[in-house]
């Protein structure tokens, strides 16, 4: 099965990358590659550098790349504007999706649809057929219509939000989804809906990396590979069992993995 | 930060109104004294009684002191220095459009207000003036047969001298304030508004103010009156040439409603606001004030200003009538250099009266933006209620946002309310914005505009889209 998807093209390449903020490094020489089809998860203990990787992955200044490269479908992206990035099918979802006081959620979203869509050379929609399309896209995440007129994200409880960047998923089609943390602040059944909108917008076309601590989001979505994280680092690569190993044992089995290499 | 990469990369555009129409024109003599008052007054054939007026200001002007409480700091004006009246030489009379000099035509063409028949706005008359002269007023037969007049000032001193008799300075008195007396010694021109009673005015009325000349002030005086149980929406809109050398403009704007009128008052002014190194602009100062004369009128001020190298300007209403309503919705962007004081007063002096304040204040550059506003309820003012609110956005770490709301009450038995807020647009929120795609220069003036929109909301339509993409244009390069 593997082996079959390996004979396309990867869609991600990570390659030895490192990097820092403030002259601090966060990653110490990270390689991940991701085929079409592929679901990765990244489990590590907080500030171990997995939410930095999704940063820098989607383009955020606050961090200079000092070593290594990342290639999406094949091209080289450093030099790329995170707007350059989206538009191309690069998409972060959010641990923390900023509030946007007094820009309308449903303006947001059309924007942003219209700037993939432009990408793809496809028509741009206008108000009334881009409303019809959201309210098709609104029932995977099953979000309240209502959301759509108020403020990006503002006031929105912290389930809402992460729907919200469900539903923004949804929407763009991204190639690559790098869904952060996506999982904490969910109830089970918030949870539920939120694993399965997922699942619906992914296809043998599109990679997915999860970011998470919990085993009870891979239950739902069960990945190909589970990546370890600690300081900066990958320290070991297996498949979904991995995660349900390091639930058991904790991260302190994966510390002393460490000391033995 | 690579965002400031970024920033250097955006093409600034240019002030798009900079240029001079070459055109021969008519200058007295620099400096201000009795006999310039004369010859202004001389010049526009005017009766006895507003000489007298001039005359008057002038006398009070001499004895005020320039103020200096509000936030502003630039270099002392010399009066002296200053051309008080400059006019287009054109015909003695004109009679129609044909005989108005084509190069005029051609700068309000390129300012994208077509005068001419075949090209004028249809849905707006527009009143053009140009200096100290007003050019052409579109649509007068049309309005007259409503009986709404617009025409220039000068013109209705000479065809309704009894109107501007009687409420000339009622609203804004000579004494009122340092720039007022200057205003009402040598206004020059400016726009006259006359609605009578039970007509709501077919159009909205517009006047668009274009300061050509460098060294000469502009001092216009507008007066709108609002009989009873009539409305009208007046827009006005100011661009001037750039110059490195600062400009006065001293404006007075006096608004009367009588019972059940209603006058929207609605500004976007994008004056030249001198250069990045803030060499040059208009040195805007402005007195705007509405009087709700009748019972339940209402008089609603919006502005966006944009331009300016300084803006000291209070668009005010005094609440006489009962049950009287006033609203000031305001943007007031700076950038660059730009300083800028204004707000309003809202004086509550009839029962039941009612105001509304939304202020908006974007601060980006190293430029400066204050509020300042009074509430006051008077003695009389029962049951009378105010709400303000009062937000500032700062963009980058080099401006400066404040906010002095005043308020003083002398009626227990009333309501005031006081909201107010600061922001910043935060990397994170750019970046978010970024991250679904849209541009970085879009995603500023989506946050922008979001910021605005309440105020926006209350422009009118064409004038809403304007104010949109003036801001977005204002503030390109500017977030780093």
């Amino acid at each position: 099965m593997q082996s079959k998807m390996k004979e396309s093209d990867p869609i991600l390449e990570v390659e030895n990358l490192s990097a820092s903020t403030d002259n601090l490094p966060i990653l110490k020489g990270v390689s991940l590659t991701v085929y079409p089809g592929e679901i990765h998860a990244i489990m590590g203990r907080n500030g171990c550098g997995k939410s930095t990787l999704s940063k820098i992955i989607a383009g955020h200044p606050s961090y200079n790349i000092t070593n290594g490269d990342i290639k999406f479908l094949g091209e080289h992206i450093n030099s790329l504007e995170p707007e350059e990035r989206a538009q191309s099918g690069i998409f972060l979802g959010f641990q923390y999706p900023i509030e946007i006081p007094g820009v309308s959620n449903l303006e947001f979203l059309r924007v942003s649809t219209n700037a993939r869509r432009k990408f793809l050379n496809k028509e741009e929609l206008d108000t009334f057929d881009f409303e019809e399309l959201v309210k098709e896209k609104l029932e995977i995440v099953k979000m309240d219509p209502a959301f759509l007129s108020r403020s990006v994200n503002q006031g929105f409880s912290g389930g809402e939000k992460k729907r919200n960047e469900i539903l923004q998923m949804a929407l763009l089609e991204p190639k690559i989804a790098i869904l952060d943390e996506t999982d904490s602040g969910l109830d089970i059944d918030a949870l539920r809906i939120v694993a399965s909108g997922i699942k619906k917008i992914s296809n043998a076309q599109t990679g997915i990396i999860l970011i998470t601590h919990y085993q009870r989001l891979l239950d739902e979505i069960k990945p190909n590979y589970v990546h370890v994280m600690s300081d900066g680092q990958i320290i070991k690569t297996g498949e979904s069992d991995l995660a349900l190993e390091l639930e058991e044992k904790g991260y302190e089995w994966t510390d002393n993995l460490i000391k033995e290499t | 930060m690579v965002n400031e990469n970024l920033v250097k990369d955006v093409v600034k555009e240019p002030y798009k109104y900079g240029f001079v129409t070459d055109i021969e024109t008519e200058k007295i003599e620099k400096g201000l004294n009795e006999d310039i008052i004369k010859l202004i007054s001389q010049k526009k054939e005017e009766p006895k009684f507003l000489l007298d007026f001039r005359l008057k200001a002038f006398k009070k002007w001499q004895k005020m002191k320039e103020p200096d409480w509000a936030a502003l700091g630039y270099k002392k004006i010399d009066y002296q220095d200053i051309i008080y009246y400059s006019a287009p030489k054109q015909k003695e009379k004109i009679s129609s459009l044909d005989e108005v000099d084509p190069k005029l035509l051609e700068t309000f063409d390129k300012l994208g207000i077509p005068l001419t028949e075949q090209k004028k706005l249809t849905n707006v008359a527009v009143d053009a003036v140009f200096d100290s002269v007003s050019i052409a007023t579109t649509f007068r037969e049309e309005l007259a047969k409503h009986g709404v007049i617009f025409c220039s000032i000068s013109e209705a001193v000479k065809n309704h001298a009894d109107l501007i008799e009687k409420y000339l300075g009622t609203v804004v008195p000579a004494s009122d304030n340092y720039f007022a007396a200057l205003n009402s010694a040598v206004f020059s021109d400016g726009s006259f508004v006359f609605i009578p009673k039970g007509v709501t005015c077919p159009m909205d009325l517009s006047s668009y103010f274009r300061i050509n000349s460098g060294d000469s002030g502009q001092f216009e005086r507008t007066l709108i009156i609002a009989e009873e149980s009539s409305s009208v929406s007046y827009l006005e809109g100011c661009t001037a040439p750039m110059f490195d050398t600062n400009t006065l403009h001293a404006a007075v704007v006096e608004l009367i409603a009588l019972d059940d009128a209603s006058i929207k008052y609605s500004t976007v002014q994008n004056w030249y606001a001198g250069d990045e190194e803030g060499i040059g602009g208009i040195f805007n100062f402005v007195t705007k004030r509405g009087k709700c004369l009748g019972k339940r009128s209402k008089i609603s001020w919006s502005q966006v200003e944009t331009g300016s190298a300084i803006t000291w300007k209070y668009p005010s209403c005094l609440l006489l009538g009962e049950e009287s309503v006033g609203e000031f919705y305001s943007v007031a962007l700076t950038n660059n250099l730009q300083q800028a004081d204004t707000g309003t007063k809202m004086i509550h002096i009839g029962p039941k009266t009612k105001s509304t304040i939304v202020s908006k204040g974007i601060s980006a550059g190293n430029s400066k933006n204050s509020y300042r506003g009074l509430v006051k309820m008077g003695t009389k003012a029962t049951g009378s209620r105010n709400y303000s609110q009062c937000d500032s956005m700062l963009i980058g770490d080099q401006a400066s946002a404040n906010t002095f709301p005043y308020i003083k009450s002398q009626q227990p038995n009333s309501e005031i309310e006081h909201e107010a807020s600061t922001c910043r647009i935060s990397e994170d929120q750019l970046f978010y914005l970024q991250s679904r795609g849209i541009e970085f220069e879009e995603a500023v003036s989506m946050m922008v505009s979001g910021f605005c929109r309440d105020v926006f909301n209350q422009l009118p339509m064409e004038f809403a889209a304007e104010a949109d993409k003036l801001l977005a244009l204002k503030l390109e390069g500017s977030v780093g």
